[in-house]
């Protein structure tokens, strides 16, 4: 146990040390596929979200918990329901989306979408209810209402959008079955990883979740710097 | 206020250099023809495809071959939806299928190698020296016997191997489904080198390809040996079967018979008959043409038709 772990820990600095090309690739690779995908989805999901908050109406609740519901949704079934879409039996084969980035992108944005709708719903729920209505009162609209009441949410939602980035980067099923893990053109941390652990590489898998781990990081302490500033 | 805008800045464009450098590097391969070539884990997990690939693409500049990896029964599925112009694959029965139901062109032999029975080197169960029919009803009997001592672990995903494992135990007259619920007899569900940490662990045979026991003992991860590694049961092709454009129009034939005809050539040969001498101590392949399929083998159905 020990070993490998120090062994991952010396492969991690040489890889990076090096600046090996595949490890540069892959990571440029694995950032453009899921900030595409948070940036995108979050696009859709916070105006969603706002929507869902701001308007009373039937089935409000149960359409809350379906989209907490899939909170749990495996990405390996993500994968496949998009995989059927796309695949050349699909009824969208002429996107000609498998096995290229940009499918992969689609794949993490359904992946999250459900997170980030959800969790910026809860995020505006939590804003006191009196800011909504001083900003009613003071005859805002439903637009401008909206953006106030996300404008004072703005933490808990960029920590969703920092959730949403980790569950994107981090998952493997959409990779693998949108991606096909193609040497060179989709191949990312995670399919690296799975496959390098079927190779019997187990330090060097150790090593790159490290990286990824790493790369993570300071991804997250930019959007916390960004949050933790007026 | 200056400093939420230097992070944004910086998001920004850590955003677009990624996208920029990403399509740099997209844009400096355009209108090249794509292969795409859907394969087992095993040929990909040993590192022949990539070196092979790397010759192809030094004789067809035009061609960027892309090899899709995800697992037999899926690597199956693209072929069958035309998502793929070619597979490489190692499951006879599900081949001919294929040929059958019109889905490939042909099959060619490409390659082949041996599945091997390993296990703990004390043999609790003393399948040395026997065949491999002969070995699961071994492991069979003592198992029941004495459960504690010998186990067998199985990759139970459906995989190329897992198909073998099949078929040896219903050769042997043990008769799969007989062993799916003995105590003695695990399945692991996961690829080929999680079965064999699992089989380590527990003290149990398995059956594995060569190339990913090599690779995890060389490490010394596990300390299984290898206890039968040849005989016509063990015997595992590989074969190249392209897409049938009749079926599917989209799919890319004529790069897929290249890369066929390039496997088959002596060129394609030498570099499948030379892998892993230097990384292994052994070769992993044995190349099929220069290298006629052992006699004792029962002629394998050939249903090629001239390209």
């Amino acid at each position: 146990m020990a070993n490998e772990i120090i062994g991952a820990v010396e492969q991690a600095i040489y890889l990076i040390v090096t600046l090996n090309p595949e490890l540069i690739e892959i990571t440029i690779r694995s950032l453009y596929i899921s900030l595409s995908a948070t940036l995108i989805a979050s696009l859709i999901s916070i105006p969603i979200g706002g929507v869902i908050y701001y308007y009373e109406f039937h089935g409000k609740r149960t359409l809350i918990n379906l989209i907490q519901t899939l909170y749990s949704v495996p990405t390996v079934i993500v994968g496949l329901f998009l995989f059927l879409l796309i695949s050349q039996r699909g009824p969208l084969a002429n996107l000609n989306l498998l096995f290229t980035p940009e499918g992969m992108i689609i794949g993490q944005v359904l992946l999250i979408l459900p997170i980030l709708i959800g969790f910026t719903v809860t995020a505006l729920i939590g804003v006191s209810n009196q800011i909504k209505e001083l900003a009613i009162a003071l005859g805002a609209n439903a637009y401008q209402t909206i953006i106030t009441i996300i404008k004072e949410a703005r933490y808990a939602i960029m920590g969703a959008v920092i959730l949403a980035f980790g569950r994107a980067i981090s998952e493997v099923g959409v990779a693998i079955l949108i991606g096909g893990n193609i040497r060179g053109f989709t191949r990312v941390f995670t399919t690296t990883i799975s496959l390098e652990t079927s190779k019997g590489n187990i330090e060097l898998s150790i090593a790159l979740g490290f990286i990824l781990l790493a790369i993570a990081l300071i991804i997250n302490l930019m959007l916390n710097y960004l949050q933790g500033r007026e | 206020m200056n400093n939420k805008n230097i992070a944004i800045i910086a998001i920004i464009i850590i955003i677009i250099a990624a996208i920029g450098i990403y399509a740099f590097s997209a844009s400096s391969s355009p209108d090249k023809s794509k292969l795409r070539i859907s394969t087992t884990t095993s040929l990909e997990d040993t590192g022949l495809l990539k070196e092979v690939e790397a010759a192809f693409e030094k004789k067809y500049p035009g061609v960027d071959v892309q090899v899709v990896s995800g697992g037999t029964g899926i690597a199956l599925q693209y072929g069958q939806r035309g998502d793929v112009d070619l597979m490489l694959v190692h499951d006879k029965k599900r081949e001919e299928e294929f040929i059958k139901n019109g889905t490939g062109t042909n099959r060619t032999e490409f390659a082949y190698n041996y599945f091997w029975i390993v296990g703990p080197s004390n043999d609790p169960a003393g399948i040395k020296g026997l065949n491999a029919t002969e070995a699961f009803k071994k492991i069979a009997q003592e198992g029941q016997a004495n459960p504690d001592q010998v186990k067998f672990v199985s990759r139970g995903d459906e995989s190329g191997t897992h198909s073998r494992e099949k078929k040896i135990w219903n050769d042997s007259k043990v008769g799969y489904k007989n062993v799916t619920n003995s105590s003695w007899y695990l399945e692991s569900g996961k690829g080929m080198g999680d079965t064999l940490l699992v089989a380590n662990e527990k003290n149990a045979y398995t059956l594995s390809d060569s190339g990913t026991f090599l690779s995890y003992t060389k490490d010394g991860k596990i300390s299984l040996v290898p206890l039968i590694t040849s005989g016509k049961a063990l015997l595992n092709v590989y074969a190249a079967i392209p897409i049938n454009p009749d079926k599917h129009p989209k799919t890319n034939i004529e790069a897929a018979q290249n890369f066929v005809d390039f496997l088959v050539s002596p060129e394609g040969q030498a570099i499948i008959g030379k892998y892993g001498q230097e990384k292994y101590g052994q070769p992993l392949f044995t190349p099929v043409p220069t290298n006629p399929l052992p006699s004792l083998i029962t002629p394998l159905v050939s249903v090629s038709s001239p390209a």
